[in-house]
């Protein structure tokens, strides 16, 4: 694959020199003309109005895939300490449309071990078939086993999508199974479909630090692999009349020669407040506290919402508060139902963790910062009267007063 | 001990936007810098030289430009430094990155310990560390906090996930990839960057590598992206301004009536 220029075409206008994120376009007697920097991004292509830049296939494309041969959705069903996470709810949610779509079953994938009631359960959330693989060695995450037992199912039944949770876990040995069965893997997709042509799976996710979406296919390949981002889909409801096969497999088979690494030891922290990701409310603090006991005042409103307490860096930085409270291109990425940022001058690096919450909440004294571009709500004003009265509000509201 | 960092030169996120009417990526006054976490990565390999002894090399696959980012890596302490660039390389996802890679790692000699960062904030995948691992037959930690034990045939680790940590042991060679955690990494010394300005950089092209041609660049790239798109994220939000008592009355009521608290 390459990008060229049809030279008699090109007018000279210049338009692809901005549009080059690499700079690797630069006009040569009067015609664009692209040099080595070229990463084949392919912006350029769009943004030329006279059509002269196009992209040329080689003759290396590998060959066009038996698709037909690979159908149905599965869906890794993470558990933790024998408790299936809370993303395999909205896995299946996902995967239902999907399957639905294409008129092909669901599947739930789940690895574990005395696990059997969980592995019924899942069939209530909508999944047609679970395959559920029983050993010891299973019971907790390892990458080693879990990428082996994982690739050696998905060779044999051949399904045409496999979907996993952008978890800790689902991030880490999810890749070394797609690297392993030479497909492609999209990470933290926001959005899942199925084009209606080609019956592709359209794989919609953030780059750049949330400032672009991408939709990504993988039309050579399958089965079509995707990591999805927690709290972003709508979960399956429960249904206990739904009905599916449960099939067991005991034994991790060629599993249990691929347990390189050990886990020697798993630490919960104990945390004061709910976990980040999983909160559907968070009530996050800047600079603007000014230092560690304005975060008293954020955590009183967090605990009366039943809340989390986020953080920009700054905060972070000076020691207020922890890193694992950190909202941002470095630190966590949130999604809650609730984001009420206080003190926060919405640096990009910080809209990155946070800017697709349903409802923003920005209080900041000062009207023009940029917090206010992606707030549902900005109260402009001095935080430390306003969230004082926010709580008293509540109260008043709730008949607590 | 032999240690690689894989490095990747990014565009500085800050100041990446869109152009709204081609929806492309305007690249104007857009800095490149060596992606955030890897600095973490380069930092933790050269500790691990001053505490144990030996080597550390840094890679990168990616234009010639990319040169810049990995004389800083040498000022920051790198020994080597090696750029995987050629044109057959260009439109490599993820899965074609670390099969590159790989391939020019192998061609490194003995490696005792790989290091990644966890994730490179332009693709934002954290998927490269992993698939170099699979493609190398090495195990890996991804997302490690901490390096508690490192001996000549193992180490023990720190892993982060969501509720806290595990503790993990693996046998070498073996590749990790750093959360910022890790350590604080430090700047440049005056020496290191004279040693950066007149470090060589080896230069490794397709030929030199034991590759097939299918599975390199954008043709070898299983993934495509068909579209880019800026997300609608402004929001006609609505400014409360005022006394303090009614503004945040107003905005309780209206959470309320949403049913939101
Ligand atoms: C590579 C890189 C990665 C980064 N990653 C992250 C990240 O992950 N997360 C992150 O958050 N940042 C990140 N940053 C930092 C980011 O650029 C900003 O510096 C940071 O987010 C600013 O934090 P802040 O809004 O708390 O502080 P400031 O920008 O100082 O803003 C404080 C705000 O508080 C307001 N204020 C002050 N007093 C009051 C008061 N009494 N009442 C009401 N409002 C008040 C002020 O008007 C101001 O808007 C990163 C930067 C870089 C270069
Ligand atoms: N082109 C590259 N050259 C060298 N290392 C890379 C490259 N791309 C990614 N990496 C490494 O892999 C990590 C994860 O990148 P990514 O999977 O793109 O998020 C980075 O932090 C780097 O350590």
């Amino acid at each position: 694959m390459a990008v060229v220029v049809i030279k008699n075409q090109c007018d000279g206008c210049e338009v692809c020199l901005d549009s080059c994120p690499y700079d690797a376009i630069e006009m040569i007697d009067g015609v664009a003309y692209i040099n080595e920097k070229c990463t084949l991004c392919m912006a350029c292509l769009e943004a030329c109005p006279v059509e002269a830049i196009i992209s040329e296939e080689s003759e290396t494309e590998l060959p066009e895939l038996e698709k037909d041969a690979y159908s149905g959705v599965w869906v890794f069903a993470e558990q933790r300490q024998g408790k299936i996470s809370s993303v395999v709810a909205e896995l299946l949610g996902a995967g239902r449309k999907l399957a639905d779509a294409q008129g092909q079953k669901l599947t739930a994938v789940l690895f574990g071990h005395e696990m059997e009631p969980s592995a019924r359960d899942l069939v209530h959330y909508g999944a047609d078939e679970v395959i559920y693989v029983d050993d010891p060695i299973l019971a907790q995450f390892n990458d080693g086993p879990y990428a082996s037992v994982l690739s050696d199912l998905i060779e044999k039944r051949r399904p045409g999508i496999v979907l996993a949770g952008a978890t800790f876990m689902g991030r880490s040995f999810i890749p070394s199974v797609a690297s392993r069965i030479s497909t492609g893997l999209t990470a933290d997709c926001t959005a899942l479909d199925i084009d209606p042509e080609t019956g592709d799976l359209l794989q919609t996710r953030p780059a750049f630090g949330g400032n672009i979406m991408a939709t990504i296919i993988c039309p050579r390949h399958r089965p079509q692999m995707a990591t999805v981002r927690h709290k972003v889909l709508t979960p399956a409801v429960r249904d206990i009349h739904h009905k599916g096969e449960v099939h067991i497999i005991n034994g991790a088979g060629n599993g249990r020669i691929d347990e390189k690494t050990q886990v020697l030891e798993v630490v919960e922290e104990i945390m004061d407040t709910v976990n980040l990701a999983e909160a559907d409310i968070i009530v996050s603090g800047g600079r603007g506290l000014r230092d560690s006991e304005g975060f008293k005042l954020i955590e009183e409103l967090a605990v009366l919402l039943g809340g989390a307490v986020g953080a920009s860096r700054s905060a972070v930085d000076s020691e207020w508060i922890p890193y694992s409270h950190q909202v941002g291109q470095t630190g966590k990425t949130v999604q809650p139902k609730l984001y009420i940022a206080c003190g926060i001058s919405g640096a990009v690096q910080h809209l990155a963790g946070m800017q697709s919450s349903d409802v923003i909440v920005a209080i900041n004294k000062d009207p023009d910062a940029p917090i206010f571009d992606v707030s549902t709500y900005g109260l402009v004003g001095d935080l430390f009267q306003i969230i004082p009265q926010i709580i008293k509000s509540v109260k008043v509201q709730r008949g607590e007063v | 001990m032999n240690i690689v960092v894989c490095i990747k030169q990014v565009p500085d996120t800050t100041k990446v936007k869109i152009n709204p009417e081609t929806n492309t990526l305007i690249r104007e006054g857009v800095e490149s810098i060596i992606n955030p976490f890897d600095h973490y990565a380069i930092e933790e390999a050269v500790r691990l030289k001053e505490a144990h002894g030996g080597t550390v090399k840094v890679m990168t696959m990616g234009p010639p430009q990319a040169e810049t980012a990995l004389r800083e890596a040498v000022s920051l302490g790198a020994d080597e430094a090696y750029l995987v660039s050629d044109r057959a390389f260009a439109g490599s996802d993820t899965w074609s990155t670390a099969y590159t890679l790989a391939a020019a790692i192998r061609n490194l000699g003995d490696t005792d310990l790989i290091l990644c960062g966890k994730q490179a904030i332009d693709g934002d995948t954290a998927q490269v560390g992993p698939s170099l691992a699979d493609q190398l037959d090495i195990p890996f930690v991804a997302f490690v906090r901490k390096v508690r034990t490192i001996t000549d045939t193992e180490l023990v680790v720190e892993r982060v996930f969501e509720e806290g940590y595990e503790v993990v042991q693996s046998p070498l060679p073996a590749l990790i990839t750093v959360v910022k955690e890790i350590n604080e990494p430090r700047l440049p010394s005056l020496k290191g960057k004279m040693k950066a300005k007149k470090c060589e950089i080896v230069m490794v092209s397709r030929s030199e590598l034991e590759v097939e041609d299918p599975y390199l660049g954008l043709d070898g790239s299983p993934t495509r992206v068909v579209k880019i798109f800026s997300p609608d994220l402004k929001r006609a939000g609505e400014k409360l301004e005022g006394e303090p008592q009614d503004i945040a009355e107003k905005l309780v009521r209206n959470l309320r009536d949403q049913k939101l608290i």
